[in-house]
């Protein structure tokens, strides 16, 4: 059984939590416990229905105000597979809720009303799914049911949105005409749809291959941490830990480690006490090299005709996650993988106006919730590779200097 | 290993190096539960060949299970660790608290006074929990890193963003981090890995004997200090605990499974969820936010 991490987005009323709470009743991820607790919760609030969007609404701001505030995780299975979800609330801070939940996903599930078609908050949607190179949309053409399920309606909303796809660059899309609250192709394929013949949403949940060829990238190794046991059994072990951040690296190899240009070649790779051959992309191992040379938390073993690209000026899509807005010619902290670096913002190239999906090169005013393209200069090189390459090694988070909050997350171009 | 355990187990190893490598004195929360029990192996993984390069706090609330804390100082010895125990009583006798009274008395409470001086006084800066985002839903919406304000609040409305595998532990003087390296982990997902990696657990989890009462449709075991009303009588039942904390907040469950075989089927078809037999959680709808915010696990 493999792990499918996806995301959720849709505007207000458009029926995300009642489609999410659907998958988690229908999968069995809602306990009797907590149907009775949110059945008492919409009875003392006056709701005629037990209200699924209690489940979702974890903190008691949100139960008291009835929105979603903060980006909540669920977790659900089928024989098949097991999935988690990020599901990010529709209004508020939108921006960066989504961003925050689409880092780490596999999917974007993105609900439009069956009524209204395709609105501004699709395209927005749809733009930080792009933006966050999610490989795989599932467009949920929800609320079927009042529209008397014409494929008229569905066939209008997919021809309007390929064309956004297309303008994105999203590959690719998958359409389902649903009812989340009857359940019509949430689970089973619904009578009420005979002109649709692929499959319902779980099916294709559990079905959509989304790990291609990621074992084919260049090597990536950051070193995270050094394992020196000085005990008298393993006197002399140094060896180098970190998670895989690309493609596969095997005992053996010759490999360059970063910054220092240092060559070397792996004599081991274990995980706990036991040795494998090869490490993939993903897993947590533990390296020993053949020199002893001098490397630290931060650096990165490579493959020396697969070098990543030296960088001091990187250019990146920024999103701002801070109530205080970018500071101009201000400083930040950088984190990039396992690199701690400074860095001065140089320049705002343009500002993008994702409801329209234009360029504003005027305002560079950047502030809670904005996205841009913005040019930083780092007190020493990054090894990067493009976001589109590398999730891990193309990323980065912008980091207050006094308070220490996280301001930012840079996708670099 | 099914591969979804796999890429759980590495994220969370991931998650213990980065703990190591941002920390200066981080420290694993121990409760004798099946989660710390994970969150113990995770590190040793994480840190082969070396010991781990952390101690255990355990607050001791004084109402524990024996086998929980014969079985802490059994994986103590075994793996070379150092153990810092808080104590409750202390905090009571220091008259920092008031124990609480009645039939519903518990001092689960209490436990969040202890804990935060444990935290202060050992300069801990990193306390490392096995809490997950199924378990409730205040839960859900916790972070992997999640920081706490020098009285050792959690501000949930005002959260660091976490993007990527990109954790940032960064803080004032004063401040800490509580960090859930199996945020990510099911109840199931947790039992699974004990049968594959073939962990020891209490033997409180498997099904044995015990003296219990009823109460409001929860058995709980019978202890000197519970204070039983009128119409509650002892019984030995034969029951397991699914999950393990004070005795005075800890629901039974009436099982005969006996091996973990049996226990996962059991976990895979109940409908009631791990924290509903908890009393801790039943005080209100937000008992867990309001306690998370104050300092809680």
């Amino acid at each position: 059984m493999n792990l499918l991490r996806f995301t959720t987005a849709g505007s207000v009323d458009d029926g995300k939590s009642t489609l999410i709470g659907r998958l988690l009743y229908d999968s069995k991820a809602i306990f009797e416990d907590q149907l009775e607790a949110i059945d008492l919760a919409s009875k003392r609030k006056g709701e005629e229905h037990i209200n699924l969007a209690l489940l979702t609404d974890g903190l008691k701001a949100e139960r008291e105000q009835g929105i979603t505030i903060d980006v909540a995780y669920r977790y659900f299975a089928t024989p098949k597979r097991k999935f988690i979800i990020a599901d990010t609330p529709g209004h508020i801070q939108y921006t960066r809720n989504m961003v925050t939940g689409a880092s780490t996903a596999d999917l974007a599930l993105i609900l439009v009303d069956a009524r209204n078609g395709i609105s501004e908050q699709t395209i927005r949607h749809s733009y930080i799914a792009s933006l966050l190179q999610i490989k795989h949309i599932i467009l949920c053409i929800n609320k079927m049911d009042m529209v008397n399920f014409s494929e008229q309606i569905f066939q209008n909303i997919k021809k309007n949105y390929v064309e956004i796809a297309e303008k994105l660059n999203i590959q690719n899309v998958h359409y389902i005409p649903i009812s989340a609250l009857n359940g019509d192709n949430v689970v089973n394929r619904s009578e009420h749809t005979p002109w649709y013949k692929e499959s319902s949403l779980i099916e294709m949940l559990e079905t959509i291959e989304v790990n291609n060829n990621t074992e084919k990238l260049p090597a990536r190794f950051p070193v995270q941490y050094i394992i020196r046991p000085e005990s008298d059994k393993f006197h002399d072990f140094r060896g180098y830990a970190g998670q895989l951040a690309g493609g596969a690296i095997s005992v053996g190899d010759l490999v360059v480690i970063l910054p220092n240009l240092i060559e070397s070649k792996i004599t081991g790779i274990t995980i706990y006490n036991e040795s494998i051959k090869t490490a993939n992309i993903g897993e947590s191992v533990c390296i020993t090299l053949e020199d002893d040379v001098d490397v630290s938390r931060g650096d990165m073993l490579v493959k020396k005709d697969e070098m990543p690209e030296k960088n001091q000026d990187i250019k990146m899509m920024l999103c701002w996650f801070n109530e205080r807005p970018m500071n101009q010619n201000g400083k930040y902290i950088v984190r990039h993988t396992s690199n701690e670096v400074r860095c001065i913002i140089k320049d705002v190239s343009f500002k993008m106006d994702i409801n329209s999906l234009t360029k504003n090169t005027q305002d560079k005013k950047i502030g809670m919730n904005d996205i841009a393209c913005v040019d930083i200069r780092t007190s020493k090189a990054l090894f990067t590779d493009s976001y589109i390459k590398n999730k891990i090694t193309g990323s980065l988070i912008l980091i207050d200097e006094v308070t220490n909050e996280t301001m930012a997350a840079g996708m670099i171009m | 290993m099914t591969s979804h355990l796999k890429a759980l187990e590495n994220e969370s190893i991931f998650v213990f190096r980065e703990i190591a490598a941002q920390f200066q004195n981080p420290a694993i929360l121990f409760s004798g539960g099946k989660d710390s029990i994970v969150l113990v192996h995770l590190a040793l993984k994480a840190f082969y060949p070396t010991k781990i390069p952390f101690p255990l706090l355990h607050i001791d609330t004084g109402h524990n299970f024996q086998e929980a804390l014969d079985f802490r100082d059994d994986l103590v010895k075994e793996h070379g660790l150092r153990l810092i125990v808080g104590s409750v009583q202390e905090t009571i006798d220091s008259g920092k608290v008031v124990e609480e009274t009645g039939y519903n008395a518990s001092r689960n409470k209490l436990q969040t006074v202890t804990l935060l001086d444990a935290i202060e006084k050992n300069k801990i800066d990193a306390a490392v929990g096995g809490g997950r985002r199924d378990e409730e839903k205040a839960r859900a919406k916790e972070r992997f890193f999640s920081h706490r304000d020098e009285f050792g609040q959690w501000n949930p409305k005002n959260q660091r963003p976490e993007l990527w595998n990109i954790f940032n532990g960064r803080k004032n003087m004063g401040e800490h981090f509580r960090v859930f390296p199996i945020s990510n982990w099911t109840e199931l997902d947790v039992w699974q890995y004990i049968y594959e990696e073939k962990i020891a657990l209490p033997s409180l989890y498997y099904t044995h004997i015990r003296e219990a009462f009823c109460r409001n449709g929860v058995w709980l075991a019978y202890a000197p200090f519970m204070n039983l009303k009128p119409n509650e009588k002892v019984e030995v039942k034969q029951v397991r605990c699914r999950t393990v904390g004070d005795i005075s907040c800890t629901g039974l469950t009436l099982s005969k499974a006996n091996n973990l075989e049996d226990i996962i089927k059991e976990i895979a078809a109940t409908r009631i969820t791990e924290r509903g037999s908890r009393w801790d959680d039943k005080r209100s709808e937000s008992a867990m936010e309001d306690r998370k915010v104050e300092g809680y696990f």
